[in-house]
């Protein structure tokens, strides 16, 4: 009894915290419609920048309070809803996810930025060195019967905020009917900024109290408030009476795990990730919603043409024989993840892309593919890689089928709580053996070495082999990609994307297509998992965690996740640019672990994705025959005379970077010229006879795709 | 009504009414054209509510009554003709700057907030910088039902009830020119009845309404004006009792 | 026995009773109009027979087989298709594309020899959108797209045929053409009730017409009698007041 009391107010003390937190991310989600990933990172931030304040600069305890709570963190909160989150109006439902996550990332980055996370730091509890008061057989301490106060407390400012004052009434009126709220004068960016500094100031509430419980450290920090999501879901992200219930249950519910938990060695792993199962458990309660109709959004992606794919697939496979025969070993080490990354990014392009279900898993499917790799392909044995795509594809689907239920921003915790719940505890456990048949040591509780692949006789084992194999895998990979967009498949993805309600009514089973494009999306970062597996050579779970792989769905969503060449982008820039700025510029290469982040929150900007911008700069290349020729010619000719070691690597790389620049150039000056002796559109086949250029011209002026002239004069 | 473009200006008798002189009249249409994206939906559209009148505007499902009524509020912008308000020219003026000059529109579809109680729905209205008293003591006296109601949210009043909270968070503004959509929308012929009864009343005071009906005939008991629109343009205009005939036609064909 | 049976249905939302012990009969070889006023119940009345919106009591029945306990899927592929009021079109895809997703999914449930390009194709000429078919959805006026809408529904070949609304947008010629359209799909042995505004159009292609009114129906007959029925014009004119 003793026991069930002590843990009881374990319990209701960290219940008191996520109850903190999760009414502040309900507030901002419920008055701006954004529901705030980062919501922890904030609360993070406070708690290093008041450890700053109070124990390294040594404030009094109320002044360090005072300025992070009702300073610091209001203004932070003010700032990120006026430069980020106000241009996400009319965006959809993965940029907003996207632009929030970033922004976790990147706050992240900051506080490795400021605080080395190297050095260790001490925090101490509030009133540390008073006595711990009885209760009955067992004891409070301070800290815990100030953080239920706490909470107490911010109930009842809520309570008195939303139906007390006019801006908690307008707030509560932005809810039911924001345009209407509008109309009213409810000035809708003063309630925002409101919603924002409240909801940050309750983070940063939240993250100094849970600071002392917990080492101080960026990313677990950050994570730690999954509990607090799951306590906002239970309370669906509305009611907040409900999300004070969700939060005691979560809270209690690891108190006493933490209590009653049997002790061995397959279990202390599940404690850690007993949040995110909570979080699980609770979203697959949540009521079955309506079938979704029509959403509107900024975005769109054109559809790739088969010439446009087959350049693609060549360029990429042809960069990898370039790179891999013209960069040292090192750098070869270094930047030889572009491509399996890049695997991993393109998973993701039929799932969210054409889907348009969100998945923050892929990097553990990709995990579990290594796994399979190091266990079943000893000697690099191929047969492993066919095994990886099964495997993952089989749990791909086996997650697919909660997520009929759940979409939008449920469905991206959902599988971020499956992310964490593999690499908190299903990653770390020992050997174990499946019904005495199979003994699986799935990381052997460390790191699993991985041999190289062995195709055809010929091993894998050089990095620059492993270049040119991991780039014709993802050309391959793209034009699987490519096909399934132009296909029946493809057509049918965009088409539930759009409006799942009407493909019901047509007879299509939404459950099947999902399960399958999630099985079809696993078995592809399997894959990547697999071949990143057996370039790293040793793999361990770190490798595979949920924070790693955050900054890849953000970069390929930042390229634009509609197509191969945005997963291209993504990989390129995680695996290849940010390295090769800090080999660059050393003295700031510990910044550049933001610029992720960055990126994610510009992606609000231009939700397209930033290729689709570069391939319409590059377009007039692919217009002008002659230029697309010569271009090829001067890269080859390039890449000659580099084998012939004329030029050095740096005067290669930059040589080639500028060509296609130059081509663009010429290409438009070309065309220009030839545009003075043009046929007005007007009197085309008036004073001559037609030709199929002119059909062309007048399909583009008027917005059609190519027809076929006989076809068209035909008809 | 095939030759319809070949119809002349309609002939509106709250144009060439005695009270109908440019400067009496609040609002004034003149030649509205109006497109949603490259679709036209009005075609030329002339209206006038005189000072101290009641309008109707009457026609069939998507004729553009709901267009016309945004227009005027400056909710859409027209491609072509002018706005009026109290003869001056507000073309392209924003939906607050005409609230602040007397305007108050009630969307189509009761515009109240549901999980509020009808005291903090009238509170937001506070920012028309009345005091909550002031406007409670409005809306109550106008609507003594809803100082029954006050503590009760919004969304479990009646559906009349809740359309006469909509009309009392607009009369805060004690606007010079009430629009109404669809006032009757999902409510029954009785309490429809009932909610023109005191729109008549709000009318007594020297409130101009303009009103966009589809329950037609209970509205022209209390209109002095009507007009009916079919297609984007008025067809018929007058008189409620030179109407009358007209309507069922419009409605039902035929 | 009718190909559509709607028996006693009643949906509430809430306190608000929306539909309220609603019959309605929809005949092969038969246009059925389903008119009312403003928010009188009838997309909730398409949603419900559709199996978008679950129904408090009675039952739909489709040839004689009640389909209360099927999904919208499952409906979809005994027969019943249907277009919406607020177009859900797949705005990323083309026109063509739109349709074609609507054949393949069709092929892919009926397992017959259909070949979904020649469907496709067919449909495009029927709706006569040939010049546009390469163009997105999104790029093309209302009254296209309620064409593009009807053309996807027909691509899964239906029996019942339920159109909401599917003449606004569109203008007098574009109303003319859409109205024989729909008497030949009748005449073909379809099915098709059709919720519309434009009563000009009901009256001219409607076999019978049922009135709709605060989730009841006040009146059922053929145009004339309907246009001449007190009930049905003071459910549309209200009572003098």
């Amino acid at each position: 009894m003793d026991k069930f009391l002590t843990f009881t107010i374990v319990g209701l003390a960290t219940s008191a915290i996520y109850a903190v937190i999760a009414s502040g991310l309900v507030l901002t989600y419920t008055t701006t419609g954004i529901f705030n990933f980062a919501q922890g990172a904030i609360g993070m931030l406070a708690a290093f920048t008041y450890w700053q304040l109070r124990f390294s600069w040594g404030w009094p305890t109320p002044v360090a309070l005072i300025v992070v709570l009702f300073v610091l963190a209001p203004l932070f909160g003010i700032l990120i809803d006026r430069v980020i989150m106000r241009g996400l109006q009319d965006t959809s439902e993965t940029t907003k996810l996207v632009v929030s996550i970033s922004l976790l990332i990147g706050m992240i980055g900051l506080a490795q930025i400021i605080w080395d996370p190297n050095v260790s730091r001490p925090y101490a509890t509030f009133f540390a060195t008073s006595k711990p008061l009885a209760i009955g057989p067992t004891t409070i301490t301070w800290h815990q019967l100030i953080t239920i106060a706490v909470a107490i407390a911010v109930a009842i400012g809520l309570r008195f905020l939303l139906y007390a004052t006019r801006i908690g009434i307008a707030m509560r009126a932005a809810v039911d009917d924001r345009p209407l709220a509008t109309l009213n004068g409810a000035r809708p960016h003063r309630v925002s900024m409101f919603a924002w500094a409240i909801g940050s100031s309750l983070a940063a509430l939240g993250g100094i109290l849970i600071a002392p419980l917990v080492p101080l450290e960026a990313g677990t920090l950050s994570l730690l408030i999954i509990s607090a999501y799951a306590a906002a879901i239970f309370g669906r992200l509305r009611s907040f009476p409900l999300v004070f219930v969700g939060a005691i249950v979560v809270g209690c519910t690891e108190g006493y795990l933490s209590g009653y938990l049997p002790q061995n060695q397959y279990l202390p792993g599940l404690r850690l990730a007993s949040p995110a199962i909570l979080l699980f458990i609770v979203l697959l309660l949540l009521p079955n919603p309506r079938l979704r109709g029509r959403t509107r959004s900024r975005e769109f992606f054109p559809m790739p043409s088969r010439r446009g794919a087959l350049g693609f697939a060549a360029g990429v496979t042809a960069a990898g024989v370039v790179l891999a025969t013209t960069m040292s070993q090192p750098d070869l080490v270094t930047y030889g993840r572009v491509f399996s990354v890049g695997i991993i990014a393109l998973s993701l392009v039929p799932l969210v892309g054409f889907a348009g279900q969100v998945s923050l898993c892929q990097l553990s499917f990709a995990g579990i593919g290594a796994i399979v790799m190091a266990h079943l392909g000893h000697n690099g044995n191929p047969i492993a890689l066919v095994w990886a795509v099964l495997i993952t594809a089989a749990i791909g689907a086996v997650i697919a089928l909660p997520a009929l239920r759940l979409s939008g921003i449920y469905l991206a915790l959902g599988t971020a709580a499956f992310a964490i719940a593999l690499d908190r505890w299903i990653f770390t456990l020992p050997k174990f053996s499946v019904f005495g048949l199979f003994n699986i040591d799935l990381f052997q509780q460390g790191s699993v070495s991985v041999d190289p692949l062995r195709l055809f006789g010929f091993t894998f084992d050089t990095p620059g082999s492993q270049m040119v194999l991991l780039s014709s895998v993802f050309a391959l990979l793209s034009l699987l990609v490519v096909a399934i967009r132009r296909g029946r498949f493809g057509r049918r993805l965009l088409a539930m994307k759009d409006s799942e309600a009407a493909c019901a009514t047509l007879g299509l089973n939404l459950l099947g297509t999902k399960v399958t494009v999630f099985a079809l999306s696993a078995g592809m970062a399997g894959l990547g998992g697999a071949l990143l597996g057996s370039q790293l050579s040793s793999v361990s779970p770190q490798n595979f965690d949920l924070v790693t792989g955050l900054p890849i769905f953000a970069l390929a969503v930042v390229g634009g996740i509609g197509a191969a060449g945005g997963a291209l982008f993504g990989a390129v820039s995680l695996a290849g640019l940010l390295p090769l700025l800090a080999a660059l510029l050393p003295s700031v290469s510990q910044y550049l672990v933001i610029l992720p982040g960055l990126a994610g929150i510009g992606l609000g900007r231009n939700p397209n994705g930033a290729v689709h911008d570069l391939r319409e700069g590059f377009m007039p290349i692919a217009k002008s025959r002659i230029v697309l020729v010569a271009t090829v010619v001067v890269l080859a000719g390039l890449y000659a005379i580099r084998m012939l070691d004329a030029i050095d690597n740096w005067t290669y790389a930059l040589l080639t970077m500028t060509t296609p620049l130059v081509a663009v150039v010429a290409a438009t000056l070309l065309r220009r010229e030839r545009a003075d002796g043009v046929v007005p559109l007007e009197w085309r086949g008036v004073t001559e006879p037609w030709t199929d250029d002119d059909v062309r011209d007048l399909d583009r002026v008027l917005g059609l795709t190519e027809v076929e002239l006989h076809g068209a004069a035909r008809g | 009504m095939s030759n319809l473009s070949a119809v002349e200006p309609p002939d509106n008798p709250a144009r060439s009414n005695e009270t109908g002189h440019q400067d009496h009249n609040l609002l004034e249409l003149r030649g509205i054209r109006a497109a949603y994206e490259r679709i036209d939906v009005l075609f030329g559209v002339d209206l006038v509510v005189p000072e101290a009148s009641v309008v109707a505007l009457l026609g069939p499902n998507g004729a553009g009554k709901t267009t016309t009524l945004r227009v005027a509020a400056g909710l859409h912008v027209p491609s072509a003709g002018d706005v009026l308000i109290a003869g001056r020219r507000v073309n392209g003026a924003k939906p607050e700057e005409l609230a602040r000059h007397g305007l108050c529109m009630i969307p189509e579809g009761r515009g109240i907030f549901p999980n509020l109680t009808v005291r903090e729905n009238l509170r937001m209205m506070t920012y028309v910088g009345r005091s909550l008293a002031e406007i409670e003591e409005i809306a109550y006296s106008r609507f003594p039902r809803l100082a029954e109601r006050r503590t009760q949210t919004a969304g479990t009043l009646s559906g009349g009830e809740q359309q006469m909270l909509a009309m009392a968070r607009g009369m805060a503004t004690e606007p010079a020119l009430l629009i109404l959509d669809e006032l009757s929308m999902g409510l029954a012929p009785i309490i429809v009845a009932e909610l023109y009864e005191m729109v008549a009343q709000v009318a007594r005071s020297g409130v101009s309404i303009l009103v966009v009906e589809q329950f037609a005939s209970t509205v022209l008991g209390v209109a002095d004006y009507a007009a009916i629109m079919v297609h984007g343009r008025i067809e018929r205009a007058g008189r409620p009792d030179e109407l009358a005939a007209d309507l069922s036609k419009a409605y039902l064909g035929g | 026995m009718a190909q559509l049976a709607v028996r006693g249905v009643t949906v509430r939302f809430g306190g608000n009773v929306a539909l309220d012990g609603v019959d309605l009969d929809a005949d092969p070889g038969m246009v059925t109009g389903l008119i009312g006023p403003n928010g009188a119940g009838k997309t909730t009345l398409f949603n419900v027979i559709t199996g978008l919106i679950p129904l408090n009591s009675g039952s739909i029945q489709l040839n004689g087989a009640p389909m209360n306990d099927l999904s919208p899927t499952k409906r979809a592929r005994r027969g019943l298709a249907r277009t919406f009021q607020r177009l859900e079109l797949f705005s990323l895809l083309s026109v063509r594309e739109n349709i074609r997703v609507a054949a393949d999914i069709r092929k892919g449930w009926a397992r017959d020899g259909s070949d979904p390009a020649a469907v496709t194709e067919a449909l495009i000429e029927r709706i006569g959108l040939g010049a546009v078919a390469d163009a997105r959805v999104d790029a093309l006026p209302t009254g296209q797209c309620r064409l593009v809408e009807l053309g996807r529904s027909l691509a899964t070949r239906p029996e019942v045929l339920l159109l909401d609304e599917p003449a606004s947008g569109q203008d007098e010629n574009e109303t003319l053409a859409f109205g024989a359209l729909l008497q030949e799909l009748a005449a073909e042995g379809m099915a098709v009730v059709l919720v519309e505004h434009d009563v000009h159009l009901v009256m001219r292609v409607c076999h019978k017409v049922h009135v709709l009114d605060f989730g009841r129906i006040i009146a059922v007959g053929d145009p004339q009698q309907i246009q001449t029925n007190p009930a049905v014009v003071a459910a549309y004119l209200g009572t003098p007041g």
